[in-house]
């Protein structure tokens, strides 16, 4: 049901597409050499391991070839994008630090709203830092670390530097290196082992500044039989040259532990949102990521299990939508390095207007791993003739004594449900949108409250003018 | 909330995929009144009550169908629906992910709203919807679940029924909602049905057999054959179908002189 708000909006433009006047300490120049990377590491203050790091990523990013596969790459000038832009002098704890004009972002975003729901800790991305981060005390208390991963680093040096990189290689991906080059800000988290953390962990991501590339870094470590739930949202401004997005998040799940990763994304339709998101899954461990995908204008993203303690479980729910000019490339990968592991990949995408969803897969078995399950199930929904999607599964079994099963279903929304739903009063565009919801409803249930309401209400946004 | 009195069908002509199905139907229902719609298969009846409610898929190339005097075949299919008219479906659309109550909610307010008038709070819907759930019978766990999706054909036509009592239609359309019911599910959705008559409400039940009509008692039959109404009368005409079935409609005098 739209709000008045909402009727008032121009659907031509985005959403979220306000934008600040640009207040920056520091502004490097665009492109990548090692003279700016190491700036990055000295305006840092990092330790001389990180500037190798990065220096070593930047030697792999100019060998790795760009993927020739997924979505179409040809428009994405990466000599054309600033690595590296510092908003303001240091993080705030308090909501009172943040400066004005932040804080006039954050407010339409909903931030302070969000945290008067009590949520657990609030780390919200402004560009490359971190501006904002609060942790309620009692989770202090129970030595739950929630800080940026720059302070990670500074904080907490040997455990940062015993998991960083070691989830996703220095030079596991072209764009994986990129951010390895160049990260900034991202989560660090760590759960002491059997610490169940019962709020959701939440941070705000957020793209500014025109052709800013924004790299975070995130690195959850779940000690033995803790559990935790991290909560990611992103929107971005319009802008009009093209910007880019290519984050790396770490997962550790050990023994026992449970970790939900939950990303909503909105992205405007010029970001290009290149993601490698990977867990590592020891004995008993439970990783689930939520990942929901709208707006962008390419996303490629296959958040992954590696699941190598025996009876380790790793779930995927993975949501598209893709609408005019949008390329949606997503799926989920599970490698099943242990006995005894399942897995689930739950897919739903939605295409209208001439946009094109993909889901691209992988489950991978490897010898010996007996008794292992794993289960694919991908359903999209086309609104209109026009729009694409396709399936792209990969399954590679090397042990017999496996069950692995795989399910695609392609709709389109058919006509006789509008019709039966428009016969009881229902306009046709409520009649459609209620298809929709319908269809996601599966995913959105799974969803925090208010983040439910939030994706139904960007879904919406999405639908309106749909027809016709 | 809108009320209507009268639905006048007049020389009504409807092609499906280029074949003229219906060929000049006649037909007025006014609120207070129950009529029965009965004809062999493939005579048009189906046809009829999809095309009052402005399916895309048929076309009227004559005639004219006024609901209090206004032509509703410029209408949208929804504004039908807020002007009180209702289809009971024979084959209802699954929604999967779509909660019965959810869906109960926003077709009543979108009723409710009708000529603006005021919605009912939560709580009265909930009492009201918990009230009809009882009368027909049903489980209050159908509320719950997906709209129709993986109901068998009884509770499907049971559903419709209670989206009907709900909704408050004056004008009613039921489309074979007999048709794959038990005895008990018959007499629940009879049950259902006779609830509404009055004088806000008309109906035309569309069916196949008589047995409908032992407990909604119809004041006015009519026979449709070929795309037309071939004869009209009381519930003498359900007998002597039952006793003597359409051959000497097919080939009366009535239907080829139309």
């Amino acid at each position: 049901m739209p709000t008045s708000e909402q009727e008032q909006l121009n659907l031509d433009e985005y959403k979220y597409g306000f934008k600040d006047p640009e207040n920056y300490v520091f502004k490097p120049q665009k492109g990548l050499n090692t003279e700016i990377i190491r700036t990055i590491s000295e305006m840092k203050k990092e330790p001389e391991w990180m500037l190798k790091f990065r220096l070593k990523a930047y030697d792999m990013f100019l060998k790795r070839p760009m993927p020739n596969w997924g979505g179409f790459l040809g428009d994405l000038d990466l000599a054309n994008i600033y690595y590296y832009i510092k908003p303001a002098e240091k993080e705030s704890r308090s909501w009172d630090d943040v400066p004005d004009d932040i804080k006039k972002t954050f407010d339409r975003l909903g931030i302070p709203e969000a945290e008067r729901k009590f949520l657990a800790g609030v780390g919200a991305q402004y560009e490359s830092e971190m501006v904002y981060h609060s942790i309620i005390e009692e989770l202090e208390q129970k030595g739950v670390i929630f800080i940026s991963s720059d302070d990670g680093l500074k904080k907490h040096p040997e455990l940062f530097k015993k998991y960083f990189g070691t989830v996703v290689p220095i030079g596991d991906n072209k764009f994986s290196a990129i951010n390895s080059v160049a990260w900034s800000g991202g989560s660090f988290v760590y759960v002491p082992p059997g610490v169940k953390v019962e709020m959701p962990l939440q941070a705000y991501f957020r793209l500014n500044s025109e052709n800013s590339g924004q790299f975070e870094r995130t690195l959850i470590i779940a000690d033995e039989g803790s559990e935790v739930n991290y909560v990611e949202g992103c929107t971005a401004p319009t802008y009009s040259s093209d910007s880019f997005h290519s984050g790396v998040i770490e997962i550790i799940v050990k023994k026992g532990a449970r970790v939900r990763y939950t990303t909503i994304q909105n992205w405007s339709n010029n970001v290009y949102n290149l993601v490698t998101q990977r867990a590592l899954v020891e004995e008993d461990g439970t990783m689930e990521w939520i990942d929901a995908n709208i707006g962008s204008k390419l996303t490629m993203k296959y958040p992954s299990c590696y699941l190598v303690g025996k009876g380790a479980r790793g779930d995927i729910l993975s949501l598209a939508f893709a609408s005019k000019n949008q390329h949606q490339d997503t799926g989920g990968k599970m490698i099943h390095a242990a006995p005894h592991t399942s897995s689930t990949i739950i897919s739903k995408s939605i295409s209208k207007n001439g946009g094109r969803s993909s889901y691209r897969g992988q489950v991978k078995v490897h010898p010996g791993c007996k008794g292992v399950k794993s289960s694919v199930v991908c359903d999209a929904l086309l609104m209109d003739d026009y729009s694409r999607s396709d399936t792209y599964p990969y399954i590679e079994v090397d042990e017999p004594n496996s069950s692995i099963g795989h399910e695609a279903t392609v709709s389109k929304v058919n006509e006789e449900q509008v019709f039966y739903l428009m016969s009881r009063g229902l306009s046709e565009d409520e009649a459609t949108g209620l298809i929709v919801k319908g269809f996601l409803e599966p995913m959105i249930k799974q969803l925090p409250m208010e983040y439910a309401i939030e994706l139904n209400r960007l879904i919406e946004l999405e639908m309106e003018g749909s027809i016709g | 909330m809108h009320i209507c009195k009268k639905l006048e069908i007049k020389n009504l002509h409807v092609n499906v995929e280029g074949k003229e199905i219906l060929k000049g139907v006649n037909l007025v229902i006014n609120t207070g009144e129950v009529h029965a719609l009965m004809g062999p298969n493939g005579s048009g009846k189906s046809t009829l009550a999809t095309s009052l409610f402005g399916h895309p898929n048929y076309e009227i190339t004559q005639g004219e169908v006024l609901l209090d005097g206004e032509d509703i075949l410029e209408m949208d299919v929804d504004e039908r629906a807020r002007k009180g008219m209702f289809l009971a479906f024979q084959y209802p659309s699954e929604i999967p992910g779509v909660s019965v109550v959810n869906f109960l909610r926003m077709a009543s307010k979108a009723r409710l709203s009708s000529n603006g008038g005021e919605g009912m709070s939560a709580r009265e819907f909930r009492k009201i919807l918990k009230e009809k759930v009882a009368l027909l019978k049903m489980d209050e766990s159908f509320l719950s679940r997906s709209l129709n999706e993986g109901f068998s054909g009884g509770e499907k036509k049971r559903m419709e029924i209670l989206q009907m009592n709900m909704l408050q239609p004056n004008i009613a359309v039921l489309d074979e909602t007999d048709s794959g019911l038990d005895v008990d599910a018959l007499k629940n959705v009879s049950e259902g049905v006779n609830q509404l008559v009055g004088e806000n409400f008309g109906a035309l039940i569309i069916t196949h057999y008589q047995r409908i009509l032992n407990y909604i008692k119809p004041e006015f039959v009519h026979i449709m054959v070929d795309g037309r109404i071939a004869n009209s009368g009381g519930l003498e005409l359900v007998e002597k179908i039952e006793a003597e079935g359409y051959d000497w409609l097919v080939n009366s005098p009535v239907a080829s002189a139309v």
